[in-house]
């Protein structure tokens, strides 16, 4: 007993990492896939088994259905063009902030990392509520636009593309400047100094220098936004234009609208797996020296 | 000392896993009644009387969206033992699924309180009435802002659809602003009756017509939203009409009416036929408290407790004898309670088969993408 023990911790450190995967990717990510597989009944929960069913065996129609119907590519090609336009905008943002964090003075840099920091210090929706009180008709911007005689009537703000990308930037802008600031404060300004030094213009130093050397972080932090940002349901639904029907909502539809589980988790896992071409060029990204 | 650990635990988890079920520990302390109904959807004094009159506790808790009680109660084991679904499309699901507790109307003795007409419209939903009894009911139509639409269509009766669905209206009325709920069987069919089909139809054909009709209104719509969002919106005047439930639009009118800005709400009761829809009291069937429910739903059904109900949140309740204890501004609003022509012009609606339902809300997708 007494020897056992002493062995128990360091057995067990590394085995935790892979214990978290265990429960919180890999059984989630199983659960999924076999209600992928399951058929939808009438029922609580609303679905059979697939070995629940005799003589029907694996239900494949729902996945069939998540890939080859249109409505839902349409889907995954908004919610990837969206994804990919805030992740851009994020990095235009980004960039910018992080190489001011980076040439700050020391004194003043923790002060500049928690300003970046301070929107997660109010929950995620009242700040969507706050941009849906801004953005409405009768909100602030119009009543303010109204007041100084600039419109007559309110401009259509709210659910619309603009309100939509808005939103989405404004909860995802953290995310890429953590990652570049980390990046960009890694590398060595000798560099750039031994670059302007050999008569190099600022553009040239931050084109040939400055840019590559912060490519791993400008490409972590695309990820950090595009990854989460595919599946988004919530900034669509309260601020984005009906027409934009991404993966996200149009899964909310199926599980809640149509209480279809099956097809619903088909679409999951079909967006799980679009999402690992990224993940891959990003690994192999790294991979390179 | 380990072993003591482990049996004070087990005895906690037996105590815990079995307190619903046993007697004694139930003896012990007041039993607890759990609620789960719409928002803003009681008087708030009947919930105190009850619990003074019974000694049961209730724990109240609310939701805004059938997507909401309907994830719950799918999952199973909510906890719940008063639910209040919509007879269309939940309530019924809920009945086919088995996911109901049938009624026991030796329980209820004030379940003969209801009116036997209105109770025959719930049948198409739950035949037979086994597994619920009427709440609150009401139509869909449209919330108008009655001055700026007169202005606006002067020519056009202020009591049809068309005010909405035919395109030409729809254009004048777009810089004003107009909003859809977002709730596919609550406006296909309307749009099917006003295009003279059968509004329960799953022809491919009729579902097509529908959805022509509402792409044809689409760039003129400026929101499609869920209902919730509309009511305050509608009273602020963001909107100039909204196709919406009858009652959100007189709490609506009634909210416009304090704020005193001048912003007059009018509800429409479309004369080619409004759905009707009934919010049901219902039990689920792992309700953990079924007999204090059913005393509840007992309590609820008295005249008195419903006229109260109906004063605060002034949708109608199905309880003839409680009508005239009924505020006479709100007994008289033909609004809130429709007259027995309007109620003779309103339908209701049926379940679909999967399929048809997929394609109807595909439909719906379609004219919320506008493609």
């Amino acid at each position: 007993m007494r020897r056992l023990l002493p062995g128990w911790p360091s057995r067990l450190v590394p085995a935790l990492p892979g214990l978290w995967l265990l429960l919180f990717v890999a059984a989630p990510l199983l659960v999924v896939a076999v209600l992928a597989l399951s058929w939808a009944a009438e029922g609580v929960p609303p679905f059979a088994l697939p070995w629940a069913v005799p003589g029907q065996g694996l239900n494949t129609e729902a996945l069939a259905l998540a890939l080859w119907d249109g409505y839902y590519r349409a889907a995954f090609l908004d919610a990837l063009l969206v994804a990919g336009g805030t992740a851009g905008l994020c990095l235009l943002l980004a960039f910018p902030m992080a190489l001011g964090l980076v040439r700050a003075p020391a004194r003043s840099r923790p002060l500049l990392l928690g300003l970046v920091l301070l929107p997660f210090w109010t929950g995620f929706l009242p700040r969507l509520g706050a941009w849906v009180g801004l953005l409405r008709d009768e909100g602030w911007i119009n009543s303010l636009l109204q007041s100084l005689g600039l419109i007559e009537a309110p401009l259509p703000l709210l659910y619309s593309w603009p309100a939509l990308f808005l939103g989405m930037v404004h909860a995802y802008l953290p995310f890429a400047v953590l990652p570049l600031y980390t990046a960009l404060s890694r590398r060595d300004p000798a560099l750039e100094e031994a670059a302007a030094d050999l008569g190099a213009g600022p553009w040239p130093v931050f084109l040939t220098v400055t840019l590559p050397l912060a490519l791993p972080g400008l490409a972590a932090a695309f990820l950090l936004v595009f990854i989460p940002a595919a599946g988004e349901y919530v900034i669509p639904e309260l601020l984005g234009p009906p027409e934009a029907q991404m993966v996200g909502r149009v899964l909310f539809q199926e599980f809640f609208q149509n209480r279809d589980w099956p097809v619903a988790a088909a679409l999951a896992v079909l967006l799980l797996l679009v999402l690992l071409v990224p993940i891959r060029l990003f690994q192999r990204l790294e991979a390179e020296p | 000392m380990l072993r003591r650990l482990l049996a004070t635990s087990l005895f906690a988890a037996a105590l815990l896993g079995g307190a619903p079920a046993s007697a004694p520990v139930q003896a012990q302390q007041p039993v607890t009644l759990n609620v789960y109904n719409w928002s803003d959807y009681i008087d708030p004094y009947a919930v105190d009387r009850f619990q003074r009159e019974t000694g049961i506790r209730i724990r109240y808790d609310v939701y805004d969206s059938l997507e909401t009680l309907e994830g719950k109660l799918s999952a199973g084991r909510s906890g719940y033992d008063i639910i209040v679904p919509t007879s269309e499309p939940t309530f019924s699901r809920l009945v086919r699924a088995g996911a109901l507790r049938p009624l026991d109307r030796a329980q209820i003795p004030n379940w003969g309180n209801q009116d036997p007409a209105l109770l025959r419209q719930v049948e198409s939903s739950d035949p037979g009435n086994k597994f619920g009894a009427i709440y609150l009911y009401g139509t869909i139509g449209l919330g108008i802002r009655t001055d700026r639409v007169k202005e606006l269509l002067p020519d056009v009766a202020p009591d049809s659809l068309d005010l909405l669905l035919k395109p030409e209206n729809a254009r004048r009325l777009a810089r004003c602003g107009i909003a859809v709920m977002d709730s596919a069987i609550d406006v296909m069919p309307s749009v099917l009756r006003w295009l003279g089909r059968n509004p329960n139809s799953t022809e491919p054909a009729d579902l097509r017509a529908a959805e022509d009709a509402l792409l044809a209104i689409r760039p003129y719509v400026r929101a499609i939203t869920a209902s919730g969002n509309l009511m305050d919106a509608l009273a602020n005047g963001e909107y100039c009409m909204v196709l919406t439930y009858s009652g959100d639009v007189i709490q609506a009118q009634a909210r416009a009416k304090e704020a005193g800005r001048g912003v007059q709400v009018g509800y429409v009761q479309p004369k080619e036929g409004a759905q009707l829809w009934f919010d049901m009291l219902a039990i689920p069937a792992d309700a953990p408290n079924p007999e204090a429910a059913q005393r509840f739903i007992n309590f609820l059904l008295q005249p008195d407790v419903m006229a109260g109900i109906t004063n605060q949140v002034r949708y109608p309740n199905a309880v003839p004898a409680a009508r005239p204890l009924v505020e006479a501004a709100v007994r008289d609003d033909p609004n809130v309670y429709p007259t027995s022509e309007a109620l003779a012009r309103t339908f209701t609606v049926t379940a679909l088969a999967p399929a048809a339902e997929r394609a109807r809300s595909r439909g719906w997708s379609r004219f919320k993408a506008g493609r």
